[in-house]
Parts: structure tokens; C-alpha cells; sequence
């Protein structure tokens, strides 16, 4: 019972184009300062989604293996840089960027081959229908909870790093020293996605079960594999922030339990 | 007994030097002169080279936290991470009216506090673990002349009951001879026994 969709036309996007547009002038008027910054996101969107749809459609017609890896590791290259990006803090870049990637392969990569091969089960498995948007999605949500979780662990340990250290002269280990900032920095890496959840389908339509529904899909197939995502990336997100937050934290300190900024960025000594 | 073998900082000559149980050792010297991190690197708290014994046990011997609860630092400036005074004791505290305070001092507030107070209780947080060094970076920085005696007796009291050792950084030179059995000073890089005017 699959309905056709119904295709866009160039002027269908003119059309919409012309309500940002509208906003960009009212932007520019009020001088919210906006005008530009919003125009060249706008020309970007457009470049940069049609690009990668020249890509996909060309990568969909040979789904050759070597291909779907060379997107991905691009994708996971991209997330790791992004992640640190949005550090307030700089990390040291070489380490920041490996634990970064390190976490994005362990955790995405890993849950789309398990999933490609034991969930959806296509013929190839590592059909690109399938593996890059559902890799991108996992990709996305689990940058977000590490750029999150990271950025609080290391500005907030920063700010109290007086406290710290009061804790370490008063015989505490190092992981006691630091285990309220790093749980409250774990916790603020999965809170988006847990909250996304619970309020799935009575607040917000996510965006993935939306685009099936548009695209002709049954509400009921949609929503299957919304539910199937769902899971997917808050168990991705889980325990990548998990992990590169214990990173972090056993990075903060030396073998003699002293804390050392120094080792996670660079610091004026 | 505390033994400092070749004890390296920066901007510090190399330190030899043994401190018998029991013994209070004064400290001082121009601030930034390096009394800190001293004392710091004997807490095993920085960087450093050479070795620090007390009783025999090497730093390196034991873990770094086991070593700080026997090698205790109390810093110029202490930090309360909890809601009240008593969340943050390992250890039933004593001394306390040594120290001036009634006993219901540990359900206080820690917002409550004024400096003075805090330092007061610092103290006590501090020999809660029952350190066998005592590393006192300005004590009495922001106490009154009475509090500062009832200080310098608890510290006194507590070295000889544990035949503990103490090393007191401070800038009084009449409080220095008072409390210390010896008295040393870092100026210039120089670490100089003080030689009793």
C-alpha cells in the first residue's frame, strides 16, 4: 500500500526561501546583528544539503563497501573536530580528538554494524539506504552528549579546581575527589537525549518518523523505526559520555594523584 | 621522623634536612620566596625531585592519598565543598573546644562561616585524619591574637601526645619563636637554618 510521494519543484523551495528572507530583513532592521550570520547559515544549508545529495544519490546507485567506510570515517572525522569546536575550554587537540573519535567508533560505528547486520538485516547489509543516515543519526545525538558532557567536566573542574585539591590533601583518592563534578557532567551529557524521549510523540514529531510520514511511509512503519532509533541513540550517547568522561577524569590526574591541567590543556603554570 | 633527602623545587637550593618526633619547625621567608611549595612538594601535592621519608615509609612507597592522610598540608586558604561543617570530617572531630567552639559547631553552616571560623575549623578537619606531619601554611593568617594562642597550644599539645611533627609557615617572628624548636628561612633560592638572635 505504498502511496506516492509528493516531489518538490524548484519554485517550492523559492517559495519557502522568500520567508527567510522576510526574517532576514526584519533581522537587519531591528539590527539584532543577525544579518549576515543568518544569510551565509541559510546559502550554506542549501550548498552543503544539496552536495551531499549528489553524493548520496551517486553512492546509492554502486553500494560498493569501500565507499559507505570512506563516508563514514569522514562523518566520524567531522563529529570528533565538532566535538572539540565547542569546547569553552581547549582541550589539548591530538588527545582531545582521539578520545573524541576513539568513543564516536566504539559507540556509533559499532551500534550501525550491529544493528545493519542483526536489526534491519538488508540485502547488502551495509546497504547506504540504511547505514548512512542511520550512522548520522546515531553519529549527531552522541557528539551532542559528549561536546555537552565534556565542556561542564572540565569548566567546572576548572573552576573548582581549589577544591579539589583541598579534597587531595585531605587524603581523599582522586576519583573521590572528582566523582560529584564528573557524575553531575555525565548526567548533563545524557539529559537532552533522555528528555527527547519522554517527549517523543506528545511534544515533538522526530524529525526521522516526520520525513518517512512525508515520504508516503504508514505511521505505524514510521514510528517502528523511530522507536528503533530512539533506543539506538540513547544507548550510543550512554555510554560514549561514560566513557570519554572516565577518560577525562583519569587524564586529569597523574600517578601520584595530583590534579594536572596541564596534561588536559594548555594552562600558563 | 621526617627526613627530606635532596628534596628539588624550582627556584630552591637542594634540601637536606631531618626533623625528630616531636618537633615543631619555623618557616620563613618573603612571599613568593617558594615557603609554599615547599611544603606542597612534602605533601607530594607538586612535582618534584629527591625523596621525603616519615618513619622510614618513602612517598613513592605508598599511594599519594595514603600519604597525605599521614602528611597532612593545610593551606593558607581552606575550601568547604559541602552544605555543613561535619559533612566534611572523616572522623568523629576533637579539639574542638580547644579551639574556642561549642559542640553543636558541626551542624553549622558552611555559608555561615567567617574566615576566621574556617580557618579555626580547617584545623580541626585536619587532625580528624590523625596526621603524623603537620604542614601549616600561615595558621593564624586571619585570626585574633586570642584564637592564634588557643591555635598554637592545640598544635603544640598535639605534637607532643602524638609525638607528631610540625612545620609552621609563618611571618611572625615572635609567634615563630614561641611554637618553633628550630627555625629555618627560604630568601633568594637559600634554604638557611635561622640561628637564635
Amino acid at each position: 500500500m505504498k502511496t506516492e510521494f509528493i516531489t518538490l519543484t524548484a519554485p517550492d523551495l523559492i517559495l519557502a526561501s522568500l520567508l527567510v528572507l522576510a526574517l532576514i530583513g526584519l533581522v537587519v532592521r531591528l539590527q539584532l546583528g543577525l544579518g549576515q550570520t543568518l544569510s551565509i547559515a541559510a546559502v550554506r544549508t542549501t550548498v552543503q544539503l544539496l552536495l551531499v545529495g549528489l553524493i548520496l544519490e551517486a553512492v546509492f546507485n554502486r553500494a560498493r563497501l569501500s565507499w559507505i567506510l570512506l563516508i563514514a570515517l569522514v562523518m566520524m572525522v567531522v563529529a570528533a573536530w565538532e566535538i572539540l569546536a565547542r569546547q569553552k575550554r581547549k582541550l589539548r587537540a591530538k588527545w582531545g580528538f582521539s578520545i573524541s573519535a576513539f568513543a564516536l567508533f566504539v559507540s556509533s560505528f559499532m551500534i550501525t554494524v550491529l544493528t545493519l547486520l542483526m536489526v534491519i538485516e538488508a540485502d547488502p547489509w551495509y546497504m547506504p539506504q540504511y547505514a548512512i543516515p542511520l550512522l548520522g543519526m546515531l553519529l549527531g545525538n552522541t557528539m551532542n552528549g559528549i561536546a555537552l558532557g565534556m565542556d561542564r567536566l572540565v569548566q567546572t573542574a576548572w573552576q573548582q579546581r581549589a577544591v579539589i585539591e583541598q579534597r587531595l590533601m585531605l587524603g581523599q583518592k582522586d576519583s573521590e575527589a572528582i566523582r560529584d563534578i564528573a557524575r553531575d557532567s555525565m548526567r548533563a551529557g545524557m539529559i537532552p537525549i533522555i528528555n527527547a524521549m519522554a517527549a517523543a510523540g506528545v511534544v515533538s514529531l522526530p524529525g526521522m518518523m516526520t520525513g518517512q510520514i512525508l515520504a508516503g511511509s504508514p505511521p505505524v512503519e514510521a514510528v517502528k523505526y523511530q522507536i528503533l532509533i530512539m533506543f539506538l541513540v540513547t544507548a550510543g550517547t550512554g555510554f560514549a559520555v561514560i566513557m570519554v568522561l572516565q577518560l577525562i577524569t583519569r587524564r586529569m590526574f597523574d600517578s601520584r594523584e595530583r590534579l594536572r591541567f596541564d596534561r588536559l590543556l594548555k594552562v600558563p603554570r | 621522623m621526617l627526613r627530606l633527602e635532596d628534596l628539588q623545587i624550582p627556584g630552591i637550593e637542594t634540601i637536606n634536612l631531618t626533623i625528630a618526633p616531636g618537633e615543631c619547625i619555623g618557616l620563613s621567608g618573603e612571599s613568593g620566596s617558594g615557603k609554599t611549595r615547599l611544603l606542597r612538594a612534602i605533601a607530594d601535592m607538586d612535582e618534584h625531585g629527591g625523596q621525603v621519608y616519615e618513619e622510614n615509609v618513602a612517598q613513592d612507597d605508598v599511594r599519594a592519598h595514603e600519604w597525605r592522610r599521614r602528611v597532612a598540608l593545610l593551606a593558607a586558604e581552606s575550601h568547604w565543598w559541602l552544605d555543613t561543617v561535619g559533612e566534611h570530617f572523616s572522623a568523629h572531630a576533637e579539639h574542638i573546644e580547644a579551639l574556642g567552639f561549642a559542640q553543636d559547631v558541626m551542624s553549622w553552616s558552611i555559608s555561615r562561616c567567617s574566615s576566621g571560623e574556617k580557618q579555626r575549623l580547617s584545623i580541626l578537619r585536619m587532625l580528624a585524619n590523625c596526621p603524623r606531619v603537620l604542614l601549616l601554611d600561615e595558621p593564624t593568617a586571619n585570626l585574633d591574637a586570642a584564637n592564634s594562642e588557643r591555635v598554637e597550644r592545640l598544635v603544640l599539645d598535639y605534637i607532643v601526645e602524638h609525638n607528631a611533627i610540625a612545620i609552621w609557615v609563618g611571618h611572625d617572628a615572635a609567634q615563630l619563636s614561641r611554637v618553633a624548636h628550630h627555625r629555618y628561612q627560604v630568601s633568594d633560592g637559600s634554604f638557611t637554618k635561622v640561628v637564635h638572635p
